[in-house]
């Protein structure tokens, strides 16, 4: 019991400092210091990154293999609590200034950051579902954050109602899996989830589960949900909802296809290749015509969401590794990306129309040559980032076989790199206009901005290690 | 020193551009002359630097010279070496770049980011042709397309977005197929090494897919990609559409390095990837190839001679030239892949000058109307004898570089496929047909319209920047052997292995049907 609990003593931690934080602040001064919560979550979850990093060896499982500590689970969290607390140190002006920094803010955030290690770490379904709903429950009330906003409580509704919806079909996966193996333990699933003579109950079970997850990494057909959510959410909740969420439901969806169906890639393979597929290209074609850059943001996601996909479909530990060397770039990219957003205003008001980004370039050239790397890097151009993790799933479907697949993904990144161009066009291209954006001047955002534009640059060099992390966490994971 | 030194001349100017990034600040007459001169000073030490490599070139040495290894991300190498094919292209981006930059003394709109542009281009253009690393030649070939896109779209003509837009898309869907095909070869060969995959035999046995019988095989389809992306950077017809819209609009520095540098990368990636290494696939595809030469050649050429703009018109006679260049690379025989290389060559020094001759005009009218010009001769003598001097080359007049190209590819073709041959040389008459008739519009005749009655002929510096070109085109001219000499035991060696590789296979087909 006491090994037990040391291992999953960070998420003790930070569940005990959530509680802390919320009666502290409602028996003091209330939002009068949700300042000071945001600065004091962001230095926990850094701490418990570089915890969580340095410490932890090999695979250890606890209460009876229902969680799971592997080099997996750690790569995830790490990269869940960076990218979480680069979200909240990029928000805490941005909201203070419109008025809705509120202290249970930080304090949701850090629930679904525990739901979410919970979810990597999942070794059995009870625990995934508890992770799954511990984050989506704090996430729909962040949603709609901005209590007098029609838009923000219509998005916090909307995301709530389909989420239970795909709960739901989670769940009933689960109930299938569990009637049909006899188990909720992965370790005992994989026992009889043989490829090619699974049974059909189990196979359904499959089919709801990854209905389920794809539902949670918005990907095609179960994203409807993702423009309307990106676009009604306060901005750092859609830069909250774009990366480490995302990363958390990848990896879970990892996580449950090797470790309990492992033995049967061949039955799901098709599946993530169908979504991988549809993703890609509905991302990439319906991106086109939005003026509205969250929205944007939003089909973006779901075509990177595709990619890495296209390496999960791969079902090896190429195809793991090359997922999750995707997945970091692709949140260190939006963190950056949305910093950009976040400055983006006028007269103090927020715009997310890309037309005001008109002639950008002419007064910010540094802000703009940052966005402007993101944005090819986003686009997968070489000599960015970005063109690295989408080499790294391409040859992970490629090896696997999966060269339909492949060709796909590059067709459809060149359509992408279409609306990626838009936004070049308006912030180089533009001719003059009245309509000048202002953009905010704030240190932190312009940071964020800058040091993820160079890492976009100079990571090609050796992408500082995550390579290797990547390769020892997908051999962790895969066997 | 001499480990690094095409790293070292791969990098100057990116440095310079970061120095002029990092350092440069504000946009007035100071900062805009000290962003000129960097940029000057930068693309010249390249070049000197280049001109190292040139002389301790060996070209008796049919392997990769000055090479440079270092481990990368994924297996992949940072791999970096010249041979007798490349050699030259290095030079070429190294001599053009200060004319370019010169040429471009009276940009005035943001001047630091046009130059810090040029030189990351530069860079990517020596990175292309010196790289040694499928991944690695990938990345310069494709990061090439945002600076240039930019160059377009921020300093370009009217039309420039529409111009810039398809720019880009339209390489860039030619060469993510390129991209699969090489992550195929990557799977298949377990290496990225250029000079290991030379060695590598590709699978060449028929198989079908979709009910389709690929002859060739594997070799065919890896063909088939690179062709997709090399074609159109060629371009070749029928997807050269996007060079004449590119053209136009792009400023006049933009101009020249595309039509004397970029359109270069396609037939050096045929002569890089496509004949050594899948030469059966090559075999399959090049009497499809030749015949798309030849219709190049002729359409391009009889559509040059309506056109209205001038840049245009050499925008589709550049379409015909290269047509030449991939007709003498598919002949597969010694002169015709000379006579290509050479064409190409010879090609970045004809064109760059005449976009620089439209230049010198369009900087005086800011038209480049045909109708708009007229008797030039009367006011611009110094003009008129430049830019007939370059006509004259571009129609292939004896005595002139870009005679010798298109000989030499239209003697190889003749060997190989005659009738190939019959219809590319009546598009050597066409292409005197729109040059002469271009230059009797432009220059010739009495000087009528009002607006040119004051028309100044050109600066010294104008004139200084064309000299080292005339000089090149003459001397190539006149003495070919020069530059021969350095590419000939390369293309020897690269052919021979190419007509061993397909009698090898003729046999096994041959044992097979035995």
């Amino acid at each position: 019991m006491a090994t037990d609990l040391t291992l999953i003593l960070p998420e003790v931690f930070m569940a005990c400092f959530a509680m802390l934080g919320l009666i502290l602040a409602v028996y003091t001064s209330k939002d009068g210091m949700a300042s000071q919560l945001v600065w004091a979550t962001s230095a926990v979850f850094l701490v418990m990154a570089i915890w969580i990093g340095t410490t932890g060896e090999g695979t250890n499982v606890a209460f009876d293999g229902m969680f799971v500590d592997d080099a997996f689970s750690r790569f995830c969290k790490v990269a869940i609590l960076l990218s979480a607390a680069a979200i909240l140190l990029m928000s805490e002006g941005y909201m203070a200034d419109r008025g809705i920094l509120r202290f249970e803010y930080p304090m949701l955030i850090v629930l679904a950051v525990v739901g979410m290690m919970m979810m990597v770490s999942a070794g059995d379904l009870m625990s995934l579902y508890m992770g799954l709903e511990l984050q989506s429950l704090a996430l729909y009330v962040v949603a709609s954050l901005r209590r007098d906003s029609v838009k923000s409580t219509e998005a916090g509704l909307k995301y709530f109602v389909l989420g239970a919806l795909s709960s739901g079909l989670l769940l009933y996966g689960a109930s299938l899996v569990y009637g049909y193996s006899g188990t909720t333990l992965f370790s005992g699933i994989i026992q009889t989830a043989k490829s090619g003579d699974m049974s059909l109950g189990l196979l359904f079970g499959l089919v709801f589960l990854a209905a389920g997850f794809a539902f949670k990494v918005s990907a095609v057909p179960f994203h409807m949900w993702t423009p309307d959510v990106y676009e009604g959410s306060p901005t750092p909740i859609t830069a909250f909802f774009a990366t480490a969420p995302k990363l958390a439901a990848m990896a879970l969806f990892a996580r449950v296809m090797h470790d309990a169906f492992g033995s049967a890639v061949r039955d799901w393979q098709q599946i993530i290749a169908f979504l991988s597929v549809l993703s890609m290209f509905l991302g990439a074609v319906a991106a086109i015509g939005q003026t509205n850059i969250k929205r944007l943001m939003a089909f973006s996601s779901i075509a990177h969401m595709g990619y890495a996909l296209m390496g999960l479909a791969a079902g090896t530990v190429l195809g793991v590794q090359a997922m999750l060397v995707y997945m970091a770039i692709y949140v260190t990219m939006n963190v950056g990306t949305f910093a950009f957003i976040l400055m983006m205003q006028r007269d103090g008001q927020p715009v997310t129309d890309i037309a005001s980004l008109n002639l950008y370039a002419r007064r910010e050239p540094g802000r703009a040559l940052a966005m402007l790397v993101l944005l090819f890097s986003l686009a997968g151009v070489p000599p960015m980032l970005g063109f690295f993790g989408k080499l790294y799933v391409l040859r992970a479907a490629y090896d696997a076989g999966l060269i339909w697949l492949a060709v796909a993904g590059v067709i459809a990144s060149v359509i992408g790199a279409f609306y990626y161009l838009r936004i070049v066009f308006f912030m180089y291209f533009g001719d003059e206009t009245d309509e000048v954006m202002t953009g905010s001047k704030s240190p932190i955002l312009s940071g964020f901005l800058m040091a993820s534009a160079t890492i976009m640059v100079v990571g090609i060099v050796n992408m500082f290690g995550i390579e290797g992390a990547a390769a020892f966490a997908a051999t962790a994971l895969v066997n | 020193m001499q480990d690094s030194i095409l790293s070292l001349v791969t990098f100057t100017p990116a440095l310079a551009a970061l120095i002029l990034a990092v350092f440069l600040r504000g946009d007035d007459e100071h900062a805009q002359r000290n962003a000129k001169w960097v940029a000057m000073f930068a693309t010249c030490a390249t070049f000197l630097a280049s001109l190292f490599i040139l002389f301790r070139f060996d070209p008796l040495n049919t392997g990769f010279q000055f090479i440079e290894e270092a481990e990368w991300l994924l297996g992949l190498q940072y791999k970096m070496g010249i041979d007798g094919i490349s050699v030259l292209f290095v030079m070429l981006t190294t001599f053009m770049m200060p004319l370019v930059i010169w040429a471009s003394w009276d940009v005035t709109e943001r001047v630091k980011e046009y130059m810090i542009a040029f030189l990351l281009l530069e860079t990517l253009m020596l990175g292309v042709f010196c790289a040694l690393d499928l991944v690695l030649f990938y990345l310069f070939f494709e990061a090439g397309l945002i600076p240039m896109f930019l160059i377009i779209g921020i300093w370009g003509g009217k039309n420039r977005i529409y111009a810039s837009f398809k720019f880009f898309l339209y390489t860039f869907l030619g060469s993510v197929l390129m991209l699969v095909a090489m992550v195929g070869m990557f799977v298949e060969a377990g290496t990225t090494d250029i000079e290991q995959l030379l060695n590598h035999q590709f699978g060449s046995e028929t198989f079908s897919l979709l009910g389709i019988q690929i002859v060739g095989g594997m070799q065919t389809l890896l063909f088939l990609a690179f062709f997709a992306s090399f074609a159109v950077k060629m371009p070749m017809w029928p997807v050269h559409t996007w060079l004449p819209d590119a053209h136009v609009q792009a400023p006049t520095a933009g101009s020249v390095v595309l039509a004397a540098i970029l359109l270069k990368m396609g037939g050096y990636g045929f002569l890089r990837f496509s004949i050594p290494m899948f030469p059966i696939g090559s075999d399959v595809m090049t009497p499809l190839v030749l015949w798309m030469s030849a219709i190049a050649i002729v359409y391009t050429s009889l559509v040059a001679l309506v056109q209205e703009d001038m840049k245009k018109l050499i925008a589709y006679s550049s379409v015909a030239h290269m047509g030449f260049v991939t007709m003498g690379i598919f002949a597969g025989n010694q002169q015709g892949i000379d006579g290509a290389i050479f064409q190409m060559l010879s090609h970045g020094f004809i064109s760059g000058a005449l976009f620089l001759c439209v230049g010198v005009i369009y900087d005086r009218m800011h038209t480049r109307e045909i109708d708009a010009y007229g008797g030039l001769v009367n006011r611009m003598p110094a003009y008129a004898l430049i830019f007939m001097l370059f006509t004259m080359a571009n129609v292939g007049l004896p005595g002139t570089s870009g005679f010798v190209g298109e000989f030499l590819t239209l003697m190889a073709v003749f060997q190989v496929n005659t009738w190939v041959a019959l219809v590319a040389t009546s598009g050597v008459v066409f292409s005197a047909a729109y040059a002469l008739w271009l230059y009797r519009r432009v220059v010739m005749g009495d000087l009528i319209k009002e607006s040119l009655k004051s028309i100044g002929d050109m600066t010294r510096r104008e004139k200084a920047i064309f000299a080292p070109l005339v000089v090149m085109t003459i001397l190539l001219g006149v003495y070919p052997a020069m530059a021969l000499d350095i590419i000939g035991p390369t293309v020897a060696q690269l052919v021979d292995n190419y007509q061993t590789a397909l009698s090898v296979s003729e046999q096994a087909t041959r044992l097979a049907m035995n």
